[in-house]
């Protein structure tokens, strides 16, 4: 038997039972940068694809709203810091060890592009919005388009935008999931917390946050063969994700004694219904009997399924964050 | 830094040494004292460790700082420049000996094994004031240094060092 008592109070915000200094907002933003990864990893493949005019949703419309996802993503973070006037400091240096320098500027690319993306677009989408009867958003574009018209500068960047718009998306898809990745990687980086500190996270991440970037496609597209890939492609994924999570438990159980009590979280301790139930039953297994029983003939509202993945998307990156800080290597 | 666990009576003057010499907010504390229990009555073993910031030889802390607040310094201490701090918490996330905390100005604190006064050839706060002369502070890397002798000569330990980052306080049974 050992136990161990703290002679002097210690009664640092954050730090006792457990170190807790990272909660929801982390955890959204995660989400929400595997979110817009996602979406623009499929803007990109199909424009580079061709498919531009085949799949206007999910090259022309979709990546709108990833500018918006990650502007959310960004005030989430800085939220979250303690030291928020100091911020810029992150832009004076690039620290190649560091997962979140990585991060950090990686966003600030992404967002530069997901921003340019739908600009130069802006025909297109005007179009798109005609084409459904949409309206009401018409004031919305003529005021952007004359923005672009009033200076030269922002005229110049969107006209080169289009004429190299393939050089671009290159560029964009690789900062794409680079942006995916490093949402686990920046997790696994950190050796004091067993359950983070496995090597799968970050392909894991990757997945989850792909697929939930099909789901959001699928939900909101209307075009009846871009759901229909949408939804084979998410289905895929969610089975690669099941055999990562497999293969991340496997992992853990055949370690050392800390990555065993990192697993025994999910495995009877108090994580086990959260993820299991709520994230591998109603956030993977659930959509992808819905997505396979709607090719077989049945009528199901592909917001169902999208909105499920989405959900457990989120829930699974609260329980890693939560889950994670937990875990500790005994003293 | 080696510390004897048999000197130390867990009297924590360390801790208030510290928080007087460095200002330390109150409720917080840079270093800490932890009471062990051993064994089966009757054969109970008891000991207290002193503990602090191990100023890793392999610092996650620096390694996952974006910005590069945390350094190490010449010589081998851990510090934050603390106007270059962003207070993201990674360092804290990173620390398996939770050494780390939120300064309520913003940006992360601990312990700097009082450089300011190694600087003047005096040791830090919690070592010259322990009443039992329990700890003993000096260059690790000089093979001729005492401390490096007394580590040689008898048994010690590290914490944690299954965590990989090579601490660099030892404590002498």
């Amino acid at each position: 038997m050992e136990e161990q008592l703290l002679v002097n109070t210690r009664d640092i915000y954050g730090l006792y039972p457990h170190v807790h200094v990272w909660g929801f907002p982390i955890a959204a933003y995660l989400f929400l940068g595997g979110l817009a990864a996602g979406i623009l990893l499929f803007a990109t493949i199909y424009y580079l694809r061709g498919k531009a005019d085949e799949m206007p949703f999910t090259v022309k419309i979709a990546p709108i709203f990833t500018f918006l996802i990650i502007m959310v993503g960004l005030v989430l973070l800085v939220y979250d810091l303690h030291h928020k006037l100091y911020v810029w400091q992150l832009f004076m240096t690039f620290r190649i060890e560091s997962p979140m320098s990585w991060g950090a500027w990686t966003l600030v690319g992404v967002s530069v592009f997901s921003l340019l993306w739908p600009l130069s677009y802006i025909d297109d989408i005007e179009a798109y919005l005609h084409e459904r009867n949409w309206r009401r958003l018409d004031g919305v574009t003529n005021f952007i388009r004359k923005f672009i018209h009033k200076w030269k500068i922002p005229h110049f960047i969107i006209l080169m935008f289009r004429k190299y718009r393939t050089f671009f998306a290159y560029i964009l898809l690789i900062l794409s999931v680079i942006l995916g990745i490093y949402t686990g990687i920046l997790l696994s980086a950190f050796n004091a917390h067993p359950l983070w500190n496995n090597s799968i996270l970050g392909p894991l991440f990757l997945v989850s946050g792909v697929s939930t970037g099909s789901a959001f496609v699928m939900w909101l597209s209307n075009n009846k063969k871009e759901r229909a890939l949408m939804s084979t492609i998410d289905m895929v994924l969610i089975a690669v994700e099941l055999f990562f999570i497999v293969h991340m438990i496997m992992g853990m159980q055949a370690g050392p004694e800390a990555y065993k009590q990192a697993a025994h979280l999910f495995l009877g301790g108090e994580f086990t219904v959260m993820f299991w139930v709520v994230f591998v039953g109603f956030g993977l297994v659930l959509p992808f009997i819905l997505e396979a029983m709607e090719f077989k003939g049945f009528h199901i509202h592909p917001a169902v399924p999208a909105l499920l993945v989405l959900m457990g998307g989120l829930v699974f990156r609260i329980i890693m964050v939560n889950a994670g800080q937990i875990s500790e290597y005994p003293f | 830094m080696a510390i004897e666990i048999n000197k130390c009576v867990g009297c924590a003057d360390c801790v208030v040494a510290c928080q007087t010499e460095n200002d330390v907010p109150i409720g917080y504390s840079r270093d800490w004292v932890v009471e062990k229990v051993k064994g089966y009555y009757p054969n109970i073993f008891l000991h207290f460790e002193t503990q602090r910031c191990n100023h890793c030889e392999d610092t996650p802390c620096v390694r996952t700082c974006p910005t590069g607040a945390s350094h190490v310094i010449e010589g081998g201490i851990v510090k934050v420049i603390h106007d270059e701090c962003i207070g993201c918490g990674a360092c804290i996330e990173s620390c398996p000996y939770d050494a780390r905390y939120f300064h309520p100005d913003g940006y992360v604190d601990k312990c700097t094994f009082c450089d300011h006064r190694v600087e003047d050839g005096l040791n830090p706060a919690c070592v010259s004031v322990c009443p039992t002369n329990c700890m003993h502070f000096g260059d690790l890397d000089d093979p001729d240094s005492d401390i490096s002798k007394l580590i040689v000569k008898r048994d010690s330990y590290t914490l944690l060092p299954e965590a990989g980052t090579a601490p660099q306080i030892y404590y002498l049974k």
